[in-house]
This record gives C-alpha cells, structure tokens and sequence, in this order.
C-alpha cells in the first residue's frame, strides 16, 4: 500500500508539473492582459509617458519580458518554496486573499455537499427499491427538476418567495446590518442565516444527479445473483438492502466522494454571484477577466493539486470498500 | 387488422401497464396484509411421503407487453429423500418453478397466481404461494435451499466467504454461540471438500475458481441441513471434470442427510445420472413426467423423444446433430392447443383440439399428448 501510495504522488508530481505549465502558456497566450490594461490607463493621464513606454515599464516590473518558458520556470522556482507572491489585481499577497475568501467557499460547498448525500443516497435506494412505484417515479420528477433548474433562476425564485415576499432572510450579502455589534455566537448564526438560501440552491441544483446516480447502481446490484443468494438464505429484506446491497452500491459512490474534493474548493461561480457572497468562485472569475496570472497560477495549481489528492484518495477507499481491487 | 405479436401500439402498452398494476397491485396488498391467518397457507399433504407437492401451480410475469405465462398448470412432487430432475429447453419455465417454490420470482410483475404448492417441513404443511414473507424466510435457508447457476456471480463479492456462511447458519441457529457458529461453518467448507477450509473460509470470493465457489455455494445450501435442495443447473457452468466432482458431491450429501433435490437442468446426462423421477417441461407447462428409466427407455412425448435425439451419442457417427424443427411458440398469449403442434412429427387429425390433458400410462408415468402410443422414428 505504501508503495502504490509514494508511486502515484511520484506520478502527481510529473502530472502537476505539465498541468501548470499548460495553465501558465494559456495565461500568457490570453488576449486579456493586465499589463496592456493598466498601461492604457496610466498613459491617458495628463502629463504622462506613452502607452509603448508604459507597457515595456510594466512588463519588466511584472516579470512579463521574458518568454514563456523563462517566466514559467521564475513562476515555479517561486511556487515550490510556496512563495506565489502578490496579487496584480487584488493587491495584496495571494495567500491572504485566498483565506480570506475561501472559506466562505468551503463551508458553502461542504454544507451543501453533506446535505445532498444525506438526502440522494436514502431517496435513490428507495427510489431502486421500488421500482417503478409512486415513490420511484416521484425522486425521478424531482432529480429531473433538480437537474434542469438553472442555479439563477431557482435562487431568484428562492429570493423572491423567502426574501420578498416572507421577509424571512436577508435578499444577500453574508452578514446583517447589525452584525458588528453582536457576540461571537450570534455573529456565527447571522452568517449561518445568510447561507441558508444559497445552500438551498446548490443543494437542489446538484441533488439530482446523485440521486439518479444512487437510484442506478442500487438497481443494478438488487438485480445481481449475490442478491438472491442472499434472499434465499432468508435474510430479512432489511437486511439485504442495508448490509449486502448497500456496501456493493458504496463502490461507485466512493469514487464520486474522492472526485468531490477540488468541488468543495471551487467554490459556486453564479450562486456566489446572485447572493453576493465574496467567495473564491467570484474572486477567481475576476482574477481570469483582469488576466491576474499569479492568482489565477495559484489558484489552478491548488485545483489541480486537490484533483490529483482527489483521485488518490478514490483509489484508497475504493480499496478499503471493494476487496477485489486491495492492492499489495 | 392483423398485427405482429411482436408490435403492440403506445396507446395498447399504457393499457396493459395500468391492468398490470391493477392486477399485481392486489396480490401484493394481499401478500402484505399485517396478519394472515394460519389458516390460509396451512395445509395437508396429498401424500405425507412427498417433500414438495406443485399442484397446478401457475407463474406469470405482466410485462408490458402482456402477460407471460412462465409456469402454466404445472404438478408434480418430490418424495422424500429422492431426486427429481427437471429438464427443458431454456425458457420453458424450469427456473421459475423453483424460484416459485422459494417464492423468489422477481416482484411485482411476477407472481404467483393460482394453484398450490404444499412444503412439508416435517410439523407442518405450508402451502407457500399464500404464506407470508416470515414464514417463507423461515422455511429458505433453513428447510430449503438452492444452488445457483452462477458460482462466478452468486456470492456477495465485498464479504468473506465465512462471513457469508456464518450469517445463515447464525440466523437459523440462533442458539448457536459465535465460536461454534464458525466452527460449523469451517465443518461444511469441509464436508464439501475443500481441503484449505480455514483458509477459505477467510478468503474473499474473487480469491476462489469457480469450481470451489460452487462447493460454497453448497457448503452454503446445505449448512442448515434443508429437507430440499434446490440445484438450478448446479453444474451449467463449470467444466467437464469440475461437473462430475460436484455432482459426485451432491450425490454423496445427499444421501448423508438424508434430503431430497430438485435438479434443474438442460443437461439430460446429468439427469440420467443423478435422478430418480424425470420432469419435462415445455412452454411452461409439464409434457412428461415419470421415473428416470420410464423417461429414458420409454419417451411418450415427441418433444421428450426430440430432446433424446438431440444428445450426442458417443461411438455413433451423424453428420449433424437432431434439432428439433420450429421454435417454441410467442410466451405473450399462447394459443389454446398443443403447444407443440407445429413442431411435432407425429401431429395429426387428432391434434385438432385443446390443450391435452395429462394421460396416465403406468402408475409413475404421466404424458400430455393425444398421440402417445405412437412412435417417432
């Protein structure tokens, strides 16, 4: 186990390496460039150099006169002492930034992801219980519901019933008015009101899929021969379901949790932004539009890191769940 | 307007889907009612010497496109401590026959519709098409059990194969500490013949070939010394040599515990071999059935004497093997006559008429054909 384990963060390694040296060239390659940007901005004051000086000033402050290889390897031999540096756009060390938005992010993801298994997994194995029956054909209207909704449309829909109309929370932001003057508990419950909506909208919005997922697999283990094997030992049906079927449906789904992880990160790109949450999917989506390379570098490589740690992880469980694939 | 049976309209489906649920929706409310009386699944042998009576017992899938009539009318018995064989083409209703009797047909849309079929557990009788699902789980595992097709497939791939032995033997014997629940376990991977039982018995299934699967598997089948077992083509898939170990095998139990077996097969060697009484089953229906030598010395029903004709014969030298003309007819509603009619040789002017009723030739041999008495050359 160890030697798989050191093999594939071998691997990683060489992954990351070309990983972030492709996410580096198209950087570069982009037509936005922070540089030109600022350059034109500066040049149109009165008095100024002009716009050519300025870009050949800034290029060389920002590290950009370089080629692309060059300037990929200064990035680096930065990156692997964990020193990624500051941030063009936002201003301030990319570290910093990253914390302070990406925990709204996290907790976001981690909340809805926790509730969409608690509620996917035991609707999809009653849904494959009964096939075909009312309850079946119910979690099947409603994943197709979930699937189809747009997260704009369901959380301006959210806002308009429980914002407008029963003045229940706040339409957006993550704090209220008052919150300065309230004690660490109610500071912690004001924000955790504000989530309340946005973690509606990602739930029902990805539930879909999981349950559809859960509701397949259980179908197709309930119909194996190792399910009537153990019917006919006269197990109760309980016990068939929940000890024999539901550690073989766990197999397909612990890939899915392994695969979850860079998820949990990434943050809701148009929730965020409907509920004005400055999370890491809004700050990234700005990063790319102002052609931030350093944070958008980071920011990457960190996906691409969890992505990789995702998959290993998969792998390990996937051992631990099914004994077939336990490696030597 | 004459349509292909094979064609129904949207509009003809829903109809069928909405009789379907009509129909099986009120066996099941039957079947989950919160207290049956003893009294309805509670009966008498015809004969206390049999194990298993099927008495008329009719099987049938609502699909949606009509129903299918998988076991239609089917009777025989099995006596105690003696081997039936089942034989038919695949499709004929063999393995529904068992899986009726452990009541195991997939639901809702198969079911059990009419007819009995009498357990004897040795207190009582229990017609188990109207038993409830406690005492049927009673009764599986426990005073029968069955042995599957699939050695490869039948065993839970995340467990161990002791994990799998004990949970049986823990349920029926709930007595039974856990040492001695383990040492029993290790006993039947024994009996079974596996020399490396403590090995096995922590092994993983995937760590085993399918011949010594099959052995859990009836390690497993006979671990609660069952009154019948159940072998649905217990040797389909395994090879030559493997085949004649665990037949050997089932043999040698079988007269160690004293049961009886239901063996179902296509394999007419193996039933020469291993049973005593003979059941043919065509189009879900039973067309011969009487003691091994009647059948093979003296098939009645052409479709018996086809299948006899379709075994290669060591030392007889034939360009191509017999296969029987025709196809079995459409499962979706099947005409009123013999169903074997159009592929029959022998069919004649007598064959006209409704389905034939069973004729008694001798005191074990039964046939379901107007035509009996005439050879087929």
């Amino acid at each position: 186990m160890k030697k798989f384990i050191l093999k594939r963060i071998l691997i990683s390694v060489v992954l990351l390496f070309f990983v972030s040296l492709i996410i580096y060239t198209i950087m570069r390659c982009l037509p936005t460039s922070y540089v030109e940007n600022q350059a034109r901005a500066l040049a149109t004051r009165p008095g100024a150099k002009s716009y050519q000086e300025w870009v050949a000033q800034l290029n060389a402050a920002y590290g950009l006169d370089v080629g692309v290889l060059r300037g990929y390897f200064r990035w680096l031999a930065g990156a692997v002492r964990l020193d990624f540096g500051d941030s063009w756009y936002w201003n301030q060390p990319i570290l910093d930034k990253f914390k302070s938005v990406i925990w709204y992010s996290f907790f976001l993801g981690l909340v809805s992801f926790t509730l969409e298994m608690l509620i996917a997994i035991p609707l999809g194995i009653a849904a494959a219980k009964k096939q075909y029956s009312m309850t079946d054909y119910t979690v099947t209207v409603v994943a197709l519901i979930g699937i189809s909704l747009p997260s704009f449309f369901f959380a301006t829909i959210l806002k308009y019933i429980f914002s407008i109309k029963l003045g229940w929370f706040d339409l957006s932001g993550t704090v209220s008015r008052m919150h300065q003057t309230m004690t660490d508990a109610q500071k912690f419950l004001d924000i955790a009101k504000h989530m309340i909506l946005p973690v509606i909208t990602i739930t029902v919005v990805s539930i879909g899929g999981m349950m559809r997922y859960v509701r397949a697999n259980m179908l197709e283990v309930l119909n194996s021969d190792y399910i009537r094997t153990a019917r006919a030992k006269g197990l109760s049906e309980k016990r068939v379901i929940n000890h024999h079927a539901f550690r073989n449906t766990l197999i397909p789904i612990v890939t899915l949790l392994g695969g979850s992880l860079p998820g949990l990160f990434s943050g809701a790109m148009i929730t965020e932004q409907l509920f004005q949450i400055p999370g890491i999917g809004y700050t990234s989506y700005v990063s790319v539009m102002q052609g931030d390379i350093p944070f958008v570098m980071f920011y990457m490589v960190f996906l691409a890191v969890l992505t990789l740690l995702g998959n290993l992880i998969a792998d390990i469980l996937y051992a631990a769940v099914d004994p077939r694939v336990r490696v030597g | 307007m004459a349509k292909s049976s094979n064609y129904i309209s949207a509009k003809e489906s829903r109809r069928i889907s909405r009789e379907n649920r009509r129909i099986t929706g009120e066996i099941e409310k039957k079947r989950k009612r919160k207290h049956i009386p003893e009294s309805e699944y509670v009966t008498q042998m015809k004969d206390p010497e049999n194990c298993v009576e099927f008495d008329d017992v009719k099987t049938y899938f609502f699909t949606d496109i009509g129903t299918v009539k998988s076991v239609d009318g089917v009777s025989f018995s099995v006596p105690k401590g003696k081997t039936v064989g089942i034989v038919g083409e695949s499709g004929c209703g063999k393995s529904v026959t068992s899986l009726s009797l452990m009541q195991l047909v997939q639901r809702p849309q198969g079911q059990t519709v009419g007819g009995e079929i009498r357990f004897n557990t040795g207190e009582k009788v229990i017609n188990v098409v109207n038993a409830p699902e406690s005492v049927m789980r009673e009764l599986r595992g426990n005073n029968m059990a069955m042995i599957f097709q699939e050695p490869m497939t039948s065993l839970n791939p995340v467990f161990r194969i002791g994990a799998q032995l004990d949970e049986e033997i823990a349920l029926h014997f709930p007595k039974l500490s856990k040492e001695e629940v383990k040492q029993r376990s290790i006993e039947m991977l024994g009996m079974v013949g596996i020399a490396n039982k403590e090995g096995v018995y922590r092994m993983f299934p995937h760590e085993l070939s399918g011949g010594m699967r099959q052995r859990v598997m009836i390690a497993m089948a006979l671990s609660c010394d069952p009154k019948l077992i159940i072998a649905d083509e217990p040797t389909t898939a395994l090879d030559v040599t493997i085949q004649a170990q665990i037949l050997d095998l089932l043999r040698e139990l079988k007269g160690r515990i004293g049961s009886s077996i239901m063996l179902i097969t296509h394999d007419l060697g193996v039933v020469a071999e291993m049973a005593d009484f003979v059941v043919v089953m065509y189009a879900g229906r039973v067309v011969e059935r009487g003691t091994a030598r009647d059948i093979f010395k003296d098939p009645r029903h052409p479709y018996t004497v086809g299948l006899m004709k379709s075994k290669p014969v060591v030392g007889k030298h034939v360009k191509h093997l017999y296969s029987i003309p025709g196809s079995v007819p459409n499962p979706v509603d099947m005409p009123d006559y013999c169903y074997f009619r159009d592929r029959c040789e022998r069919c004649g002017e007598k064959c006209r008429g409704a389905y034939p009723e069973m004729v008694k030739l001798s005191d074990t041999h039964y046939v379901s054909c107007y035509l009996p008495d005439e050879k087929t050359e």
